[in-house]
Order: C-alpha cells, then sequence, then structure tokens
C-alpha cells in the first residue's frame, strides 16, 4: 500500500465518519441531561429527507442545512415535553418516533425518490491543504466535515470546562441535588435535548447532502442512529470517546470493502453488526467495575485496572430516570 | 378501565386521522382514495382477510409474549431478535426433516419446539445481561437484535445458502410436506389459528389468576417493596424474558412454516417493533391486544398497494400506527397531569 493510498483511506474515514460523529456528540450531550432520545434512528432519516427537498426546492444548501436540523431539534423537544411534561416513558415516546419519523420521511420524501439534487462540495482550505498526508485527512473536505472535527473540541470544551456545561452534568448525575441548588432540571433537560437534536439533525442533512448524496429509500442513513447510540455507549458518555468510536466504526466500514475481499463468503451486511456486540460487552465491563470485589481483585493486576479504566465511563447516574419533584 | 382505554382509542383515532389527511394532503396525494386503497386493500376480500390474517398472527403472539415483560416493568425491545432467532431455530430443525416426507409431521412438531426454546435462548441472554450483568434490557435487547440479524444473514449466505448462489431472497424453499397445511378455501393453517388461540387464553389465565402473574405485577409496580414480600425479582424477571421469548420464538416458528416456507433475511418483518406499539396502545390490556393488532395488521396488508395504486410509499401504515401510539401517550400525560393538580388540590 502506497502512502497516496493510506491518506486516501484516511480521509475517507474522516468524511465517512462526519455524520456519526455530529449525531454521537448530540446524543451524549442529551444523555448527558439524564435523558435518553431513543428516536434519533428515525430522526436521523426524516432529518435527511426535508433537508434534501429544501435544498432541492430553494437552491440553497444552507437552507437544506438549517432545515435538518430545525427537524431534528423538533423531534427531540417532542420526546423531552411528553417525558418531562405529560410524564410518559422516555423509552417508549423515542421508540414510537424513531419507527414514526422513518415513515414519515419515507411517505412525504417518496416523490423526491432517486433525483439529482444539490450537494456539498468540498472546500479545500488554502496552504495547509498542500500538507503532506495531513493535506488530504484534514483540509480538503466539505464545510460539514470540518465543523463535525471542530465540534468534537468545543463538546468537550462546553461540557468540561464551561458553568452550563457543569450544570449539565449536575442535572444528568442528580437532579434533585441540582434543584436544591437552584438549577431547573426540565430546563436544562429541555435545552440539551432541543440543542443535542440540532445535531442530530444536522447528522441527518449531512447524510443527503454529503456523505450519501440523494434521497430513496433506502436513502443509506439507516441503521446509523442505531449505531451512534451503541457508540455514545461505547465512548462512556465521553463525547471525545464516542467521536473516536465513530472514526473507529468508519474505518472499518471503509476497511470491511478490503475484508469482503479477504472473506468473500462473509455478507457485507455483517460488519454493519459489528458495533453491538462491542456496546453489550462494554456495558458489562461498565457494571463489572462497579462491583466492589472485581475492583478489590484488580487492585494489585495493573494491566487489568487499565482495562478497567479504559471502559470506566460510567453513564449519567439519573440517566433515563425522569426527574419527579416530591 | 377498557371502556377508558377505548374511549382514548377513540379520540385518538380521530386526532389521527386528522394527522394522516394532513400528511396526505402535504404529500399531494388524494386522501379519500388512499383510505379506500387501505380499506379494499385490507377488507375488500376474503383473500386480503386471510393476509390480514396472517400478519395478525405474528403480532397477536408477540403482543402475548410483551404482556409478561411490560408486567414486570421490563422494556423487551429485543423482542425482534427473539423472532428471528426463532426462525432459525425453526429452519435449523425442518431442514434435519428434509427428505423424508413419512415423518414429516414430527419434524413440524419439533420445529415448535426448537422455536420455542431459540427465542426463549435469546431473551434469557438479555434477562441474563439485565439481571446478572447489570445491563439495561433495552440496550441489550437492541444489540442483540442486531446480533440476531448477523447470525440471519450469515446463514442465508453461509451455511444455508441455496444451491449454487447465495441470494437476499433467502434460502431454499422446503418441501410441500414440511409446510403447515391450509385448506383451500380457508387459506390459513388451522394450526396457526389454535396455536394464537391458545396463547391468548395462557396469557390471560397466567397473568391474571396465578401466583406468577400476581408476583410480576407487585414487581412491575413496586420494585423495592416487592423484596419485603420475599419475591426474587431477578428470577422473575428472567422468567418473565423466557415467557416473551418464547411466545416471540413461535411467531417466528409460523413465519417460517406457514408464511414463507423458507428462511428470508427479513422474516421478522418488523412484527417485533410493531408488537411493542400495539401493547401500548392497547394499554397493556390483554382484552385489546388482540383487537388492536388487528386493526395494525390490516393497516400493514391495506397500504401494500398504495405504491401500484396511487405512487404512494407503503410507509403510510407505519404513519397512522405511530402517530395513534403517540395520540394516546398525550392523552395519558394529559390525565397523569390532571389527577396531581386535583390531589394537589385536595391536600390543600
Amino acid at each position: 500500500m502506497t502512502e497516496f493510498d493510506f491518506s486516501m483511506i484516511i480521509a475517507g474515514v474522516v468524511a465517512g465518519a462526519a455524520p456519526i460523529v455530529l449525531a454521537a456528540i448530540g446524543e451524549t450531550v442529551t444523555e448527558k441531561s439524564g435523558l435518553i432520545n431513543l428516536s434519533l434512528d428515525g430522526s436521523i432519516l426524516l432529518a435527511a429527507m426535508v433537508s434534501f427537498v429544501a435544498a432541492l426546492k430553494t437552491g440553497s444548501l444552507l437552507a437544506g442545512f438549517v432545515a435538518g436540523a430545525l427537524v431534528g431539534a423538533a423531534v427531540a423537544a417532542i420526546v423531552a415535553v411528553f417525558s418531562i411534561f405529560l410524564l410518559q416513558h422516555q423509552v417508549a415516546v423515542g421508540f414510537v418516533l424513531t419507527l414514526m419519523t422513518r415513515d414519515v420521511a419515507y411517505f412525504i420524501g417518496n416523490p423526491y425518490s432517486r433525483i439529482q439534487g444539490p450537494h456539498a462540495t468540498p472546500v479545500a482550505i488554502p496552504a495547509l491543504d498542500q500538507l503532506p498526508f495531513l493535506g488530504p485527512v484534514l483540509f480538503s473536505h466539505n464545510l460539514p466535515v470540518y465543523f463535525s472535527v471542530l465540534l468534537i473540541a468545543i463538546a468537550w470544551w462546553y461540557v468540561y470546562r464551561t458553568s452550563p456545561g457543569l450544570r449539565l452534568r449536575a442535572v444528568g448525575e442528580n437532579p434533585q441535588a441540582a434543584y436544591a441548588r437552584g438549577i431547573s432540571p426540565w430546563k436544562v433537560q429541555l435545552l440539551h435535548a432541543v440543542g443535542g437534536g440540532l445535531l442530530i439533525g444536522l447528522a441527518g442533512a449531512t447524510f443527503s447532502l454529503c456523505t450519501k448524496p440523494g434521497w430513496g429509500r433506502p436513502q443509506g442513513a439507516e441503521g446509523a442512529g442505531w449505531i451512534v447510540l451503541a457508540l455514545v455507549i461505547f465512548g462512556g458518555w465521553h463525547p471525545v470517546k464516542a467521536a473516536a468510536g465513530a472514526y473507529l466504526f468508519s474505518f472499518l466500514q471503509v476497511m470491511g470493502i478490503y475484508f469482503q475481499g479477504w472473506l468473500p463468503s462473509v455478507p457485507a451486511q455483517l460488519f454493519q453488526v459489528a458495533p453491538f456486540p462491542l456496546m453489550i460487552f462494554t456495558l458489562l465491563i461498565m457494571s463489572f467495575a462497579q462491583n466492589e470485589s472485581v475492583r478489590r481483585w484488580s487492585g494489585n493486576r495493573p494491566r487489568f485496572r487499565i482495562f478497567l479504566r479504559f471502559f470506566s465511563g460510567l453513564a449519567p447516574a439519573a440517566l433515563g430516570k425522569p426527574y419527579r419533584p416530591d | 378501565m377498557i371502556v377508558r382505554t377505548l374511549r382514548e382509542i377513540g379520540v385518538a383515532l380521530v386526532v389521527v386521522f386528522l394527522f394522516t389527511t394532513l400528511v396526505l394532503v402535504v404529500s399531494g396525494a388524494p386522501p379519500l382514495q388512499a383510505y379506500m386503497v387501505l380499506f379494499q386493500g385490507s377488507l375488500g376480500s376474503w383473500v386480503k382477510f386471510t393476509q390480514v390474517i396472517k400478519v395478525w398472527i405474528p403480532l397477536t403472539l408477540c403482543g402475548c409474549g410483551l404482556l409478561f415483560t411490560f408486567r414486570i416493568g421490563l422494556w423487551n425491545i429485543g423482542v425482534e431478535g427473539q423472532v428471528m432467532i426463532g426462525a432459525v431455530f425453526t429452519t435449523w430443525m425442518l431442514r434435519a426433516g428434509g427428505g423424508r416426507p413419512e415423518i414429516a409431521p414430527l419434524f413440524i412438531a419439533a420445529s415448535l419446539a426448537a422455536s420455542v426454546l431459540g427465542g426463549a435462548l435469546w431473551a434469557g441472554i438479555a434477562g441474563f445481561l439485565k439481571t446478572k450483568g447489570g445491563v439495561n434490557e433495552i440496550f441489550a435487547g437492541l444489540g442483540l437484535n442486531f446480533v440476531a440479524q448477523g447470525v440471519l444473514l450469515w446463514l442465508i449466505f453461509g451455511p444455508w445458502k441455496q444451491p449454487g448462489v447465495a441470494s437476499m431472497s433467502g434460502t431454499e424453499t422446503f418441501p410441500t410436506e414440511l409446510w403447515l397445511q391450509a385448506p383451500a378455501l380457508l387459506r390459513i393453517p388451522p394450526l396457526t389459528l389454535g396455536i394464537v388461540t391458545a396463547a391468548l387464553i395462557a396469557t390471560g389465565l397466567l397473568l391474571r389468576h396465578t401466583r406468577i402473574g400476581l408476583e410480576l405485577k407487585a414487581i412491575g409496580s413496586n420494585p423495592s417493596a416487592a423484596f419485603l414480600y420475599g419475591l426474587r425479582p431477578s428470577a422473575l424477571m428472567l422468567l418473565a424474558m423466557l415467557f416473551a421469548g418464547g411466545f416471540a420464538g413461535l411467531a417466528g416458528n409460523l413465519q417460517v412454516t406457514a408464511v414463507y416456507h423458507r428462511l428470508i433475511p427479513a422474516i421478522s418483518s418488523n412484527y417485533g417493533y410493531l408488537a411493542l406499539l400495539v401493547v401500548m396502545l392497547a394499554n397493556y390490556n390483554i382484552w385489546l391486544v388482540a383487537p388492536v393488532a388487528f386493526f395494525f395488521a390490516g393497516l400493514n396488508v391495506g397500504s401494500i398497494q398504495l405504491p401500484m395504486l396511487l405512487q404512494l410509499d407503503s410507509s403510510l401504515s407505519g404513519v397512522i400506527q405511530g402517530a395513534l401510539v403517540l395520540a394516546t401517550l398525550g392523552m395519558h400525560g394529559w390525565r397523569r397531569i390532571r389527577l396531581n393538580r386535583e390531589q394537589a388540590k385536595q391536600r390543600l
């Protein structure tokens, strides 16, 4: 493999991961507040459809991205309102919405299937794109791809270095205590569900205007939402680790083409399944790492301790448990 | 309870009718004609009606199983994968019986048992992960659904591929002696109707008239107090999962023996996920599971002809089903808020 090939592969990984990174960070931020937005597999598709149609009708890519982001935010807001104000099971609402938004997308998007539409073109960053290796890998992409890379740093900074981020984590860990401190858990959850939803919608727009341009049934974004849910867990609810998981997944997908050459009897769909056993395994290790006897046992086994620490990410303590004032 | 739920479904139907009409108008489709196609395509003839029943059967079976897990407060989203593994175990058993027509009924019976075992095994993994591994059943179930899909694809494209070339059309069709036979007029194998009736009765009896049903409910409504009564939540959770998986596995079996007569990648047809919606809309009431499942099955079958007759996507059924459940969830929420307010007033 020549060096040129390799940088092309990595550039493909960075570009292909862009929507997954956007959605994974959006979902991580939402779940940090204690709310699970299970709707994202459907809302990504609906956002993809709406942004493709919006861009097609207005001729403006920007309008497409804005429309997609708004759709993601609207669906997330429904999950949040049903869970917070109507006291409904958030997983139930998210689940219904994930099926329903997908079907709405297919139904309304039907007349726009398989037609040529606008799509984003790469914008090379002057001078930097001439760098060897880094140029093609990082500086010759579409704008959403740049944004996805920047977002990793922004999300980390927001969650761990700002006071709204601190309030976000406080609500996700212990809403009662946060409330006693004068923070409204409902407001924080609603805001972060909508904010995360904007990013999830943007992920959909990135699919249909960038990564897999166009609309159809199937669009190609099917299943991405479930993978994102798995990656959020794999990343231990840490935005940077979740993004790393997204790149790993994208790498596996790109390499899947090569794997298929080596193992022709294995269908390509099988590689799509890979993140899910990994997700279950991560959850299992996380749960075991909490176990007192396992901790004691690992006390004088440094290698095992490092292994545990890698998976030590913990779900926000109040994840999935709605805050109800007494 | 039933009357209130029915009234709520009625209100939801009106709301959703308006919503769906709006969706149809937005997509430039003639609403009246679309509704006519839905009706004609599901209840317009005896043949259509039997097709609806063929969808109703797996939906109802999965719904019965889900009543057990919902009763104890578990969200068995893994039901989809349990249907797939039930179908895989069925195919496995039937393949062993190929070429021996004289004892074919024996293998069909064995496949029924195997499917229950397979579905229960798959649900048991999620249950075990939940009770012993501390893994949330929703994430475990979702993950296992995709693993089951992987197993299914691997089998169809690998060890069980058709002679010649593997394809998405599935494994080779079984010889007719391994099909569940249907009389020409009825078009539905009577055995499947027997199974689904038995499943409904058994579920009703188990949940309402046995100790197990009572204990499931006790834990579901108050997990921490159950401990005081000497109940073991984890054992009962596992039991509920096994029941749910068993029923789902049975649904998978009938998809193979009574509908497709082979294993296909989409063997579960999303019926597991749809059954979750059915049970939610039925408000976890056994009496309403069968009629709601029938309505959903009718929508599914009725929408098949939308693309051909009106150039619309068949996903209209999913839009209506989802909107219905969402509307009823909203109404439940509204009722709870009002109840809370009244209680707060009484306290003052």
